[in-house]
């Protein structure tokens, strides 16, 4: 038995956001693996849940007119992976979504939920990140748009105001369309673990692929919050596919980072850690998208 | 505590019963359904003694509301029995290769097995190592389930 005092399951997005409004202190639960574990350590003892759970619709991958990819938000990691609209434009999604927890975890996270608990090393985040994912938020007032970007707060916290609900992540088609990426999980273990470091890499090549036209890039753990690496991303830009770039983007991304020391790791080692993925993430991006060293 | 009714198929079987709702899926299987293959370990999802299938995908059912379950398809360990209470295959292989010590992860590994071999798919030792990675045993060091699943899946596809 789990310890909540009250359970209002929504039936349509519509009911979930009236029911949002009805019980504000409610917490919202999606595929429960943050909650429910939550619940089980004490911290939210006694809490009313609105479960979201049954809410299929918001579980397809589809494309709107403008080419954008509309990702439901209660899109379950596996289903990320195995999805054949992620896999055609946007692979590195379902890459990054099989590398969290285990197998039993992946049919149950969603990707929505892993970016509305905030937290920093949410192995899909970074790359959601990196792609400049727009968030469709829908409450009783009606729908908003913000950038993933001014989404995040700080650790555990992101801009939902009560009644708010993720209803869709948007991937616009400039940051998927000729680009290729590739995700570095680094944790202590294979499967069960949480990021030390996670690296996600995109690129667009020159039609000749001997030039970086655009990189982008962007880490979990190597701050409060999923960040991207600015700094290494202008220094990269226009850069000619070679070592040369591989050297310097190892360099760059230390300019933005901020990592933490935590039983994990210190953050001497994240540092090394995030210069070597972002070597090889770049590399393996780049070899990916038809460039040859 | 509010009651809710909730109707699933269990075991191929439809059934139906009144639950507390604070009832995780665990809860249900086992109080409610006698399914004690179904095993409370961590109960945070880390473990994988609880695993089942639903719809064809493996959950931990410990962190899983017993109300999703409706108009589900639930498949526990109880269900690979034979008609003279046969052991099936990937049971027999983990009794052969010694991968049952104490016996309390084995339901939830062969759940996996059960999906992975279903799938229909060859797999290398790296793959399926990952597949099972869901789970912990605290005997076997693991090698012999995966000798006994590896060699099930040979024997399926005819490759044994």
């Amino acid at each position: 038995m789990y310890d909540f005092s009250a359970l209002y399951e929504a039936t349509s997005v519509q009911n979930a956001v009236e029911l949002m409004q009805a019980h504000p202190s409610a917490v919202l639960i999606a595929g429960g693996s943050d909650v429910l574990i939550k619940m089980r350590e004490g911290k939210l003892a006694g809490a009313e849940l609105i479960s979201i759970y049954k809410l299929d619709e918001l579980r397809e991958v589809t494309m709107d007119p403008d080419g954008a990819l509309r990702i439901g938000p209660m899109t379950s990691f596996s289903h990320a992976t195995n999805s054949p609209m992620l896999q055609k434009y946007m692979p590195v999604l379902g890459e990054s979504a099989d590398t969290a927890g285990g197998p039993q975890l992946r049919s149950i996270g969603t990707l929505g939920g892993t970016i509305c608990t905030g937290v920093t090393s949410a192995d899909t985040a970074s790359t959601q990140v990196a792609y400049d994912a727009v968030l469709e938020i829908t409450s009783v007032s009606g729908i908003r748009k913000l950038s993933i970007h001014d989404f995040y707060k700080g650790p555990g916290k992101v801009d939902l105001q009560p009644g708010e609900l993720l209803t869709a992540i948007l991937i616009p088609k400039e940051s998927y369309e000729n680009c290729f990426g590739y995700y570095i999980k680094y944790a202590m273990r294979n499967a069960m673990d949480i990021a030390t470091i996670g690296c996600s890499v995109n690129v667009v090549l020159s039609p000749d692929r001997k030039t970086i036209r655009r990189m982008r890039i962007a880490y979990g753990v190597a701050g409060p919050v999923p960040m991207r690496a600015r700094t290494a991303e202008a220094a990269l830009n226009g850069m000619p596919v070679g070592e040369a770039a591989i050297a310097a983007i190892g360099e760059e991304v230390l300019k933005d980072v901020n990592p933490r020391t935590s039983w994990r790791a210190s953050a001497e080692f994240r540092k090394q850690i995030i210069s070597e993925t972002a070597r090889r993430g770049l590399k393996a991006a780049i070899e990916r998208a038809g460039g040859v060293f | 505590m509010e009651k809710k009714l909730v109707r699933c198929n269990i075991n191929g079987k439809d059934v139906e019963t009144y639950l507390d709702v604070r009832s995780s899926l665990t809860d249900m299987l086992r109080n409610d359904y006698r399914l004690t293959s179904v095993k409370k370990g961590c109960e945070v999802g880390e473990c994988g003694a609880c695993n089942v299938i639903i719809d064809g995908e493996c959950y931990n059912s410990c962190i899983y509301l017993a109300v999703w379950a409706e108009g589900k398809h639930i498949r526990t360990l109880e269900s690979l029995l034979g008609p003279n209470g046969e052991l099936s295959d990937i049971q027999q292989a983990f009794v052969d290769e010694a991968a049952v010590q104490c016996g309390f992860c084995t339901p939830g590994f062969i759940m996996t097995a059960v999906k992975i071999l279903e799938s229909g798919k060859e797999y290398t030792r790296e793959e399926l190592r990952k597949q099972l990675s869901g789970h912990l045993c605290r005997c076997t060091g693991y090698e012999n389930i995966l000798n006994a699943v590896e060699k099930t899946m040979k024997k399926r596809l005819g490759k044994a």
